[in-house]
C-alpha cells in the first residue's frame, strides 16, 4: 500500500519590539531573572493590558512579506490555561480575527523544483515566562519572557514530506529575517514549530488522523520528527490499526516521538473576546505606511540582480540568502562598485573569509564603501589583482580607506603610458639582442623584456599597459 | 463638630475662609467614624495616621481656592488598589495584601487634593447584592441596622448615608453602586462604560465594571466625577472623548425634557412603596415641565440572564490569577505545588465567588460556548440597540432602582436566584454601557429609603445630573438623615 503524508506547521516567532506585547516592560534577552517585568507581567490585581502598536505593525510586516490579506477590523481573545509561567492564567491572542490570512510562500527543493505553500493565517499573541527545575527540589519562574510578542504562522496542509517541511521552514526564516521583525534563531527559541503529521493511503478521500509534536526547536528535529511519525503511522496503518489523535513529544536521544497527552486530556482553553482591549481598526493609510517601510524581499532582489546587473542565477541566490549580505551587496554597487566584480568578491573572498573565521559580515571591519573603492582601484588599473588581495586583507580587518592606503604604501600600479614609455625605451636600448630574437620569432624574448621592465618599476608596472606599449615599441624598432 | 449636613461646596468655602482647617475636618471625620462605626461596620481599613499627615501638609501649603475637592476626606471601596494601604476586595484571598500602586481613580482624587480616609466593605470581589459575602464583616444599613446595606458597594453607601464620609468611590458591575445607594438613600452614579479608568480596580467582569461616585447629593457627585473621568493610558477601554464639566447643566430647567418610563420595569413585582415613589417622581418631573411617556424596552429584562453568563464567564477568567503564589493568601502546611493551588483557593475564596467561577467556567466550555456565552453576547447587542433606539426619542429613562427597599440579613443568602434578582433593573444599563444614577426618591412606611433610577444615552452624564438635580431640588428626600446610635 502506498501512503501520502500531510504536514501542517504552526510556527511561533518572537518579535523583537522594544517593549512587550501588552506591557511597557522591555524585551531583552539574557537579563537577570524577573528584572524586565512589571505589575502587568506579574498579573498583579487591578492591572490591564496595554497594547503595543508596534506588535500590530510587525505583524503586518510579516503578513505583507508572506503575501497575506490583512484583517482590518480585529479584536483580541483570551485563551485560558493554568501554568506557573503564565501568571494571568490566560494568554491574549487572536482567535476570531487573526491579523492576516490566506498568504503563501514559495519553496525550492534540492532538485530545483519550486512549489507554492499556502499560509492559512497568522496571529499575534504573547509568550509565557520560563520555568526551570532545580535538582534541589524547587522550581523557579522567570517572567522576563512573559509578554514577549509572538507571531504564529499557520501553514495550509500543502506540505507532503519532511524535505518540504524543511524547505518551508528555511524559506520562512529567510523571509522573516528580511522583514527585520525577528532574528529567527531556532536554537535560541526565537522560532519554534508545532508540527502536525497525518498519513493516509493514496486515493483515500478521508483525511488521515493527525498527531501533533509541540515546540520543536531545531530544523533537524522537525525533519527527524516528521520522518519518524510517517514511519510510525504507516506501520500502524499497515497492521490494520488506527491512528490516535494525540500530542507527542520528539525525544532527541532516541530520535523517536513519545506520547504526551491523548485527545481526552486536551485543554479546554475557554476562548472568549478579551474585554480589557477595544476592537482595532487598521486603516488603509497605516497599511500603506507599513508597506513602504518593509524591505524588498529576496525573490524580487534576485530577479533584479539577474535582469538589471546580469548576475548569474546561482550567484543572485547566494547573495540574497540573507538581508545583511544582500544589503551589503547593493550598497557596494551604490558606492560605484561594478555589480559583477562586487558579486565575485562577496561570493569569493568575503564568504571564504567569513567561513574561515566563522563570523558574520557585520562582525568584520569591511564597509560597502571600502569594497566599492577597492573594486574601482582594480578596475581602473590603480592596483593589480595581486595587490588587491593585500588591500582586501587590510580593509576587512581594519577600518582603512583603501585608496589612501595603497598610495601611502606605494602599492599604486604604474599605468601611465607617458611614465612607462621612457622605461620601456631604456630597456629596449639596452637589449638589442632580445629585439633581434623577438623579430626572429623567439617569443620568450618578449617575456624577458617584460621582466626587465617590471624589475625597473619594482613590480608596479601595469602588465596590461606594458604589454600594449612594448608590442607597439617593438614594431617601430 | 460634625459636618454631616454640609455639601462639598460649603465645606470648601469654610476651608478657603479658614473657618476650618483640613486637619480639623480630618479629625472631625475620624471622630464621626469612631462614633458611628460600631453600628455601621463600613470600614475594612482606616488610614487615620496617613490621612492626618496629608491634611496637615495641605494646611501647610494652604487650601487651593480653585479646587473644591482640596482637603476633603474620601472613602474608597476596597476593590480599588491603594498604594501602601491594605486592599482586600473583602476576600480572604487578599487578606493583608498591600499594593504597590494606586488605582487611576484614586490617584486622580489624590491629585485633586482629596485624602483617603479608609477602605470600605463590599461583597467579596464585588460579587453580591447585600455585602454579606464579605469575608470580614457585615456592614449595616444606615437607616435600620437590622437590614443589609445592599451591595456590592454596601460599605461606601452606608458610610456616606450615615455621615461617616461626605463621599466615596464605589464600583458598579450590575448595579453595585445604584442598588446600595437606593437602599441607603444616597446618590449613586454609574458613569458611561469607558468614562472612568478601571486601572487598579480589581477586576470582576471587565466589560461591565465601572467606577463611580457615591455622595449625599447630586452636585457633589458631579464634582467628584469631574476629577476621576477621562482617558487613561493604562486602560485602553477608556474613551478619548474630552471630559466636559459634569456640573455644566446643573441648575438648568428641564422644561420640555422627554422622559420615558419602561413599562417592563413597572410590570415586575414591585414593593407598593417603590411603585408609589416612581409614580410620585413622574408627577414631580411633569410638574417641572418634562413630558413623561410609557415606553417599552422588551429585551432589557432578559439582561439578568445575559449578565449571569457574561459576568461569571469574565470573572472565571479574571480570578484565575489568585493562586497563592505571587501575592495574597497562601494555605499553610501544604504538601506540594498542586496542594498550594487547590488549598489556597479552597480556603481563600468564599462560596459565592466559587459559585460564580464554576458558572462562568461552565458557560465558556467548548461545546457550550455558542449556547451560553455566544447567545448572551447576541442578546446583549439587542439590549444595546434597544437603548440606542429609545434615546432617539427620549432624553432620559426613569424607573425604580430596585424592586424593594432594603431586606434583612440572611433573608436571601440561601437563595442565590432571589439574591441575583436584586439587580434585575440595574443590569441592563451595565450591558448597554449607558450612564445611570440612583437618587433618593422616598421612604417606605418603615422608614427605609427608596431609590429613583435615571438613565441617559452614552456619554451624556450632564443631562443625567441636570435631571437628578432638578428632582432633588423639588423634593426633600436627600435632606433626611438617619439616626445612628441615638445621634445623627
Amino acid at each position: 500500500m502506498n501512503f501520502e503524508t500531510t504536514i501542517g506547521l504552526e510556527v511561533h516567532i518572537e518579535m523583537q519590539t522594544k517593549s512587550k506585547a501588552y506591557s511597557p516592560a522591555p524585551v531583552v534577552y539574557g537579563a537577570e531573572p524577573n528584572t524586565n517585568t512589571n505589575v502587568i507581567d506579574w498579573a498583579y490585581p487591578g492591572v490591564l493590558p496595554e497594547v503595543n502598536k508596534g506588535v500590530l505593525e510587525y505583524g503586518m510586516r510579516a503578513a505583507m512579506a508572506l503575501n497575506c490579506e490583512i484583517e482590518q477590523d480585529l479584536h483580541f481573545d483570551r485563551k485560558n490555561y493554568f501554568y506557573p509561567d503564565n501568571p494571568k492564567a490566560y494568554q491574549i491572542t487572536q482567535k476570531d480575527t487573526p491579523i492576516a490570512h490566506d498568504g503563501w510562500l514559495e519553496i525550492e527543493l534540492e532538485d530545483g523544483t519550486k512549489k507554492k505553500i499556502g499560509i492559512e493565517e497568522m496571529h499575534v499573541e504573547e509568550d509565557a515566562g520560563k520555568n526551570t527545575h532545580n535538582p534541589n527540589g524547587y522550581s523557579y519562574v522567570d517572567l522576563n519572557r512573559q509578554g514577549t510578542p509572538l507571531i504564529e504562522i499557520v501553514s495550509k496542509p500543502d506540505l507532503h514530506s519532511a524535505d518540504e517541511a524543511y524547505a518551508y521552514l528555511s524559506r520562512l526564516r529567510q523571509i522573516i529575517k528580511f522583514t527585520g521583525i525577528s532574528d529567527v534563531k531556532m536554537e535560541q527559541g526565537s522560532m519554534r514549530a508545532d508540527v502536525n503529521v497525518s498519513v493516509r493511503p493514496i486515493g483515500s478521500d478521508k483525511p488521515g488522523v493527525r498527531t501533533e509534536m509541540k515546540n520543536l526547536n531545531s530544523f533537524d528535529h522537525v525533519r527527524k520528527g516528521i520522518e519518524y511519525e510517517e514511519k510510525r503511522q504507516r506501520g500502524i496503518l499497515l497492521k490494520g490499526g488506527e491512528i490516535e489523535q494525540e500530542t507527542r513529544r520528539f525525544d532527541e536521544p532516541t530520535g523517536t516521538t513519545v506520547l504526551m497527552r491523548s485527545k481526552e486530556e486536551a485543554n479546554d482553553y475557554r476562548y472568549f473576546p478579551e474585554p480589557d482591549l477595544p476592537t482595532y481598526h487598521i486603516s488603509n493609510e497605516w497599511i500603506e505606511e507599513v508597506r513602504e517601510s518593509i524591505p524588498e524581499m529576496p525573490d524580487k532582489r534576485r530577479e533584479r540582480y539577474i535582469n538589471e546587473w546580469g548576475i548569474p542565477a546561482y550567484d543572485a541566490k547566494v547573495l540574497t540568502q540573507t538581508k545583511e549580505m544582500s544589503d551589503f551587496y547593493e550598497a557596494t554597487v551604490a558606492y560605484g562598485g561594478d555589480p559583477k566584480l562586487a558579486s565575485n568578491w562577496l561570493m569569493g573572498e568575503v564568504n571564504a573569509y567569513l567561513n574561515d573565521k566563522q563570523i558574520e559580515l557585520g562582525d568584520t571591519a569591511l564597509t560597502p564603501e571600502h569594497l566599492a573603492t577597492m573594486i574601482q582601484l582594480i578596475k581602473d588599473g590603480t592596483i593589480s589583482s595581486k595587490i588587491a588581495k593585500k588591500v582586501f586583507k587590510e580593509i576587512i580587518t581594519n577600518d582603512t580607506e583603501p585608496k589612501a592606503w595603497v598610495e601611502e604604501k606605494g602599492m599604486v600600479q604604474l599605468s601611465d603610458p607617458e611614465k612607462l614609455q621612457p622605461i620601456i625605451d631604456e630597456v629596449l636600448d639596452n637589449n638589442q639582442q632580445s629585439i633581434d630574437d623577438f623579430k626572429n620569432g623567439k617569443d620568450r624574448a618578449f617575456g624577458f623584456l617584460v621582466g626587465n621592465i617590471m624589475k625597473q618599476t619594482r613590480g608596479k608596472a601595469n602588465p596590461k599597459v606594458v604589454n600594449k606599449l612594448l608590442t607597439e615599441s617593438l614594431k617601430s624598432r | 463638630m460634625d459636618y454631616l449636613k454640609n455639601d462639598l461646596t460649603s465645606l470648601h468655602q469654610m476651608l478657603v475662609n479658614k473657618e476650618l482647617s483640613a486637619s480639623e475636618l480630618m479629625e472631625a471625620t475620624f471622630d464621626g467614624i469612631a462614633k458611628r462605626e460600631p453600628q455601621i461596620d463600613a470600614f475594612l481599613a482606616m488610614n487615620k495616621d496617613e490621612a492626618l499627615k496629608q491634611a496637615a501638609a495641605i494646611d501647610q501649603r494652604g487650601i487651593n481656592a480653585d479646587n473644591v475637592l482640596d482637603g476633603i476626606p474620601v472613602g474608597i471601596k476596597d476593590n480599588m488598589v491603594t498604594k501602601g494601604l491594605t486592599t482586600t476586595a473583602a476576600s480572604k484571598m487578599l487578606e493583608n495584601f498591600n499594593p504597590i500602586y494606586n488605582a487611576t481613580a484614586v490617584e486622580r482624587l489624590e491629585n485633586a487634593g482629596m485624602v483617603v480616609a479608609g477602605k470600605l466593605n463590599l461583597d467579596e470581589f464585588a460579587m453580591g447584592s447585600s455585602t454579606e459575602t464579605s469575608a470580614f464583616k457585615k456592614t449595616k444599613n444606615a437607616w435600620d441596622q437590622t437590614k443589609v446595606p445592599g451591595g456590592s458597594s454596601g460599605g461606601p453607601a452606608a458610610a456616606v448615608a450615615s455621615g461617616e464620609l461626605i463621599a466615596a468611590l464605589g464600583s458598579d458591575t450590575g448595579g453595585s453602586i445604584r442598588q446600595p445607594a437606593a437602599f441607603n438613600g444616597v446618590v449613586g452614579f454609574k458613569p458611561t462604560y469607558g468614562r472612568v479608568s478601571r486601572y487598579g480596580l480589581i477586576a470582576f467582569s471587565s466589560s461591565l465594571d465601572q467606577i463611580g461616585p457615591m455622595t449625599r447629593n447630586v452636585k457633589d457627585n458631579a464634582l467628584i466625577l469631574n476629577a476621576i473621568a477621562g482617558q487613561d493610558k493604562h486602560d485602553f477601554t477608556t474613551s478619548p472623548r474630552e471630559v466636559p464639566d459634569f456640573t455644566s447643566k446643573i441648575g438648568k430647567d428641564i422644561k420640555g425634557m422627554h422622559i420615558g418610563v419602561p413599562k417592563e420595569f413597572m410590570d415586575v413585582d414591585l414593593q407598593p412603596e417603590v411603585r408609589e415613589a416612581v409614580q410620585n417622581a413622574i408627577k414631580t418631573f411633569e410638574s417641572l415641565g418634562a413630558t413623561v411617556d410609557e415606553i417599552s424596552l422588551p429585551h432589557s429584562l432578559n439582561g439578568i440572564q445575559v449578565y449571569y453568563i457574561v459576568a461569571t464567564s469574565e470573572a472565571s477568567s479574571n480570578l484565575q490569577r489568585y493562586d497563592g503564589i505571587r501575592y495574597g493568601f497562601r494555605a499553610k502546611d501544604v504538601k506540594n505545588l498542586e496542594d498550594v493551588y487547590v488549598r489556597s483557593r479552597s480556603e481563600g475564596f468564599g462560596d459565592e465567588v466559587k459559585r460564580r467561577i464554576m458558572l462562568g467556567t461552565f458557560s465558556l466550555s467548548s461545546g457550550l460556548y455558542d449556547e451560553f456565552f455566544g447567545k448572551a453576547t447576541k442578546v446583549r447587542t439587542l439590549i444595546c440597540n434597544e437603548f440606542e433606539n429609545i434615546f432617539k426619542d427620549y432624553d432620559l429613562i426613569l424607573g425604580p432602582t430596585t424592586t424593594t427597599a432594603a431586606f434583612g440579613f440572611g433573608e436571601k443568602t440561601d437563595d442565590p436566584i432571589a439574591m441575583y434578582m436584586n439587580d434585575l433593573l440595574t443590569i441592563p444599563m451595565n450591558l448597554a454601557g449607558v450612564p445611570a444614577m440612583s437618587i433618593p426618591g422616598g421612604f417606605t412606611k418603615n422608614g427605609l429609603p427608596v431609590g429613583i433610577h435615571l438613565v441617559t444615552p452614552r456619554f451624556d452624564e450632564e443631562t443625567l445630573y441636570q435631571a437628578g438635580y432638578a428632582f432633588e431640588q423639588a423634593t426633600d428626600f436627600h435632606n433626611q438623615i438617619p439616626t445612628i446610635g441615638g445621634q445623627n
